[in-house]
């Protein structure tokens, strides 16, 4: 089956990331396409290449990274989401002047209509946030 | 059928009383994160979550119910279930509604 997953929580906020990772996770484990993961309002803050957890915690950014590498994931952060919040990739840090970008590795920057896809492709979209 | 997720504490928010009010006969309700909260005994929302058994299946998020403790205060009739069993959940109903 496939599944399209809605991130609307940042890192270590509450605990709407662990959750969707550990959903992900079990879905690939069980054989199950993930058709995409989209991270809307804080959820855009899963999307930093920049976050320093202590090393006995989790590092919820890179799991998302690994997991993403390993399944071949789409991980799409909302672009205005991320204007709003200082999430850049190398295209938006020079379409805006910034002197720096961000983005994990991973995850790529679009619209909303990647959402939007998304519920319409799969065969559930499955929402985890505030 | 649709599986209802609820992952806020009924002490912190009303969505579990607002899911409960929506869910149709022979819906799941998945509680999940503080949602967990909602599936003990001996609280002041036991008594609606055991009504709500009568029409609704729930479910707790086993992990979730570990983390706080809890284990041993489940109301009987929850399910308890893991990662793969939420992903079963979402898989054998035909939509996952989230009330956040």
């Amino acid at each position: 089956m496939k599944f399209g997953i809605l991130v609307n929580e940042g890192p270590y906020t509450h605990q709407a990331s662990d959750s969707a990772f550990q959903f992900t996770k079990a879905a690939l484990e069980k054989g199950h396409e993930i058709f995409r993961v989209f991270f809307y309002h804080s959820g855009v803050n899963n999307g930093t290449r920049l976050t320093t957890p202590p090393q006995d915690d989790r590092n919820i950014v890179n799991n998302w990274s690994e997991l993403a590498a390993a399944h071949n994931l789409d991980l799409v952060v909302c672009v205005a989401a991320a204007q709003r919040r200082g999430i850049v990739d190398p295209d938006e840090a020079k379409r805006n002047s910034k002197d720096a970008d961000n983005i994990a590795p991973g995850f790529r920057i679009s619209g909303l209509g990647q959402l939007i896809e998304a519920g319409i492709q799969s065969d559930r979209l499955v929402v985890f946030g505030d | 059928m649709i599986l209802h997720t609820v992952n806020k504490s009924p002490f912190e928010k009303n969505s579990l009383e607002r899911c409960i009010e929506s869910a149709k006969d022979g819906a799941a309700i998945l509680l999940i994160e503080d949602g967990v909260y909602g599936a003990l005994n001996n609280t002041a929302y036991s008594d609606m979550a055991q009504n709500a058994m009568k029409t609704v299946k729930i479910y707790a998020l086993a992990p979730d119910v570990q983390a706080r403790g809890v284990g041993d205060r489940v109301l009987d009739g929850v399910e308890l279930v893991d990662y793969n069993g939420f992903v079963d959940l979402a898989e054998s109903h035909s939509k996952v509604q989230a009330w956040l």
